[in-house]
């Protein structure tokens, strides 16, 4: 369903992504792993579309079509969902205006008609309590004054709002503690779909024992060095990832 | 009076014929001496400190002929298009109509509040335009609020122009809240377009605990808007002042603030929405004149094409008024690499015991908040619209005052939803 082929991505002429090539099933969850400066959060950033970075070759097809050819918002309609590892404050846009115009974004592009309030209401309500997200939480402005738990739950409940295709979670249980965690990864899990794939990029096993992977990729300088089960998750969190950094050079 | 000045400008030359053929019809002391102030003066240029900025000689290339009072016919019409007009406000209006306080136009007033009409002589600060209009503007009108009267809506004056024909108009009003009175007022400005020049003069004075909020909206489209809001406060008075600026070419609000009494509290905040190649200038000068005084200033701007903004500020702390607490700042957002911005944030303070601070950022809309935005869905127009109604929101919403935020915040959207 994702489809990345012979991806290179260069920031101001520095090679970040080297000839990347990667391929996610329908109803998968494919973990990425490696160490710091590996280009985990520029690929990332990359699939969503962020400005600032040069793709010098490759191209990135979802269901077919090059992600690479479209604007960010436009990849959001096609179903492409970016959990951000440090999501952005945004002082003055209500938390709920924010899930409102976002929603109706994504209705209009299927000539559908914007939500009515209450029914905007009801289900932001019943996705904010599976995520327990307080009533109080959506009333501040976007990400202001969020711990680091509240920043990844309100992650999580934009992208059940959303409803993607592909969700690519960068480093989400970074800053957060255990409890946080759980639901966290209780949230994803009950996304969970055959007609979905998840890109979980982590440093660490931690988030593994919570969102089961099928396929583990690991990562570095640029490139998927090793592919393999959940059991390679484990060797890593056992040996670290100096054996692959090895490999790569 | 003009005999030993060389190089005078043709809009200079001209009011010194309108002034003269004035003083035939309607010979006035108080006038000439006014117009003298003004001919020392001339029109500013960026010579003039508080005019460094906008040289205003060098933008007026003529006087437009002063507007005469209107006739039975031209208030008839003004009564046509009032009844079309949805209003900015809730609460009584009174209407100026060419610089005119029109009474069979105007609502009746609360109890508590009265207008006398001729009441206004002097626009009482040091600046050259202030003379002017103080020598060329009818006499204007005061509104008054009873002591201890509070009246709960806003009262609006509306300044309404037929913008036709060229013109100047000019217009004095004076605004007094006797004792613990508490009143709110709100100035829009209305009808004018590109051959019009206008010159609007507002006096307040603040009595001992007394409370007034002013919020001045400028959202037609004269050529010359020149604004000056001056305001006097006694002991414990309380002023809370907001101005939007949304069309002209160029605009001038300048805003002399004096705190006389002690514990005076002075909040003032303003927004301007400039692109094309419009001109915005505010210019504020606050006195603190006596001890424990508090005033907060807080002016944001969004400035694009190659349009230019500027905003400067002084903050006066007299060597009375020990323990005053000031703190200034002024913000904007640039959308186009044309657009300028001019910040001048400036203290001086003579008390030793005080507490003052002041900050001015120019800044671009922030790429992260517009990826985030786009990353969800939201095009890219829709996203900056969100994140510049939410920056020029912030300065609104420091009103305390639902309705009028709502009216102000409106006025907000539709000048970014023309553009975006």
């Amino acid at each position: 369903m994702l489809e990345i082929r012979n991806l290179s991505v260069s920031i101001q002429d520095k090679l970040i992504l080297d000839n990347l090539s990667l391929g996610v099933n329908a109803g998968e969850v494919a973990a990425i792993m490696g160490p710091n400066g590996s280009g985990k959060s520029t690929l990332a950033y990359v699939i969503a579309g962020k400005p600032g970075y040069e793709v010098t070759s490759g191209e990135i097809l979802l269901d077919g079509d090059n992600l690479l050819e479209l604007e960010p918002n436009e990849r959001a309609l096609r179903g492409v969902f970016l959990a951000f590892q440090y999501p952005t404050e945004i002082p003055g846009v209500g938390a709920m205006t924010f899930l409102k115009a976002a929603l109706n974004a994504q209705r209009r592009a299927r000539g559908e008609s914007d939500l009515t309030t209450p029914d905007f209401m009801r289900r932001v309500r019943e996705a904010a309590q599976a995520l327990k997200i307080e009533q109080e939480m959506l009333r501040r402005p976007l990400n202001v004054g969020f711990s680091g738990g509240e920043k990844k739950r309100f992650e999580v409940l934009q992208m059940a709002l959303l409803g993607p295709r592909v969700g690519v979670l960068d480093e989400t249980d970074s800053g957060l503690d255990i409890d946080a965690l759980r639901i966290v990864a209780d949230g994803v899990n009950a996304l969970r779909d055959p007609a979905r794939a998840f890109v979980v990029i982590t440093h660490y096993q931690r988030l593994l024992d919570h969102i089961r992977p099928d396929v583990v990729h690991v990562m570095s300088r640029g490139r998927i060095v090793a592919s393999g089960g959940p059991e390679l998750a484990l060797e890593l969190e056992r040996n670290g990832y100096r054996d692959y950094a090895e490999e790569a050079a | 009076m003009n005999a030993h000045v060389v190089n005078r400008s043709a809009a200079e030359k001209t009011l010194f014929r309108q002034f003269a053929e004035q003083q035939a019809r309607e010979p006035s002391p108080v006038r000439a001496a006014a117009f003298a102030r003004f001919a020392e003066a001339g029109l500013p240029t960026r010579r003039v400190e508080a005019w460094h900025y906008t040289d205003l000689r060098a933008a007026m290339a003529d006087a437009a002929p002063v507007l005469a009072a209107p006739t039975p016919a031209d208030i008839k019409a003004a009564r046509l298009r009032l009844a079309r007009r949805e209003r900015f406000a809730p609460g009584a209006q009174l209407v100026l109509l060419g610089g005119r306080y029109i009474g069979e136009l105007s609502d009746r007033l609360p109890d508590g509040v009265t207008v006398t009409e001729g009441a206004v002589l002097a626009v009482p600060v040091a600046d050259p335009l202030a003379a002017l209009n103080e020598a060329l503007s009818p006499s204007g009108c005061t509104i008054s609020v009873a002591r201890g009267a509070e009246i709960a809506e806003p009262i609006t004056i509306l300044h309404l122009a037929d913008g036709m024909s060229d013109y100047s108009v000019y217009s004095r009003s004076a605004i007094a809240l006797n004792a613990g009175a508490r009143a709110s007022f709100v100035e829009v400005f209305e009808g004018a377009q590109a051959r019009v020049q206008r010159h609007s003069a507002t006096i307040m004075t603040l009595a001992k605990g007394a409370k007034a909020r002013h919020v001045a909206v400028v959202g037609d489209e004269p050529g010359l808007h020149i604004e000056t809001h001056v305001c006097d406060l006694a002991e414990n008075a309380e002023l809370e002042a907001f101005g939007l600026i949304s069309g002209g070419d160029l605009t001038r609000r300048q805003i002399f603030v004096r705190m006389t009494g002690d514990e005076a509290k002075v909040s003032l905040g303003g927004l301007a929405l400039i692109d094309g190649d419009r001109r915005a200038d505010t210019t504020l000068q606050v006195v603190h004149a006596a001890p424990r005084g508090t005033s907060r200033e807080f002016y944001r701007a969004i400035v694009d094409d190659d349009a230019i903004g500027v905003f400067q500020g002084k903050i006066i702390v007299e060597r009375a008024a020990q323990k005053t607490d000031g703190a200034m700042k002024s913000q904007a957002i640039l959308l186009s690499p044309r657009a300028q911005m001019n910040e001048k944030p400036e203290l001086e303070i003579f008390a030793d015991d005080v507490v003052c601070g002041h900050g001015a950022t120019v800044a671009s809309l922030d790429p992260e908040q517009v990826f985030y935005l786009r990353s969800r869905g939201i095009p890219e127009s829709d996203a900056k619209a969100m994140l510049l109604e939410a920056f020029g929101g912030e300065s609104i919403d420091r009103i305390e005052d639902e309705l009028l935020i709502e009216a102000l915040r409106a006025r907000l959207r539709a000048w970014l939803g023309s553009r975006m």
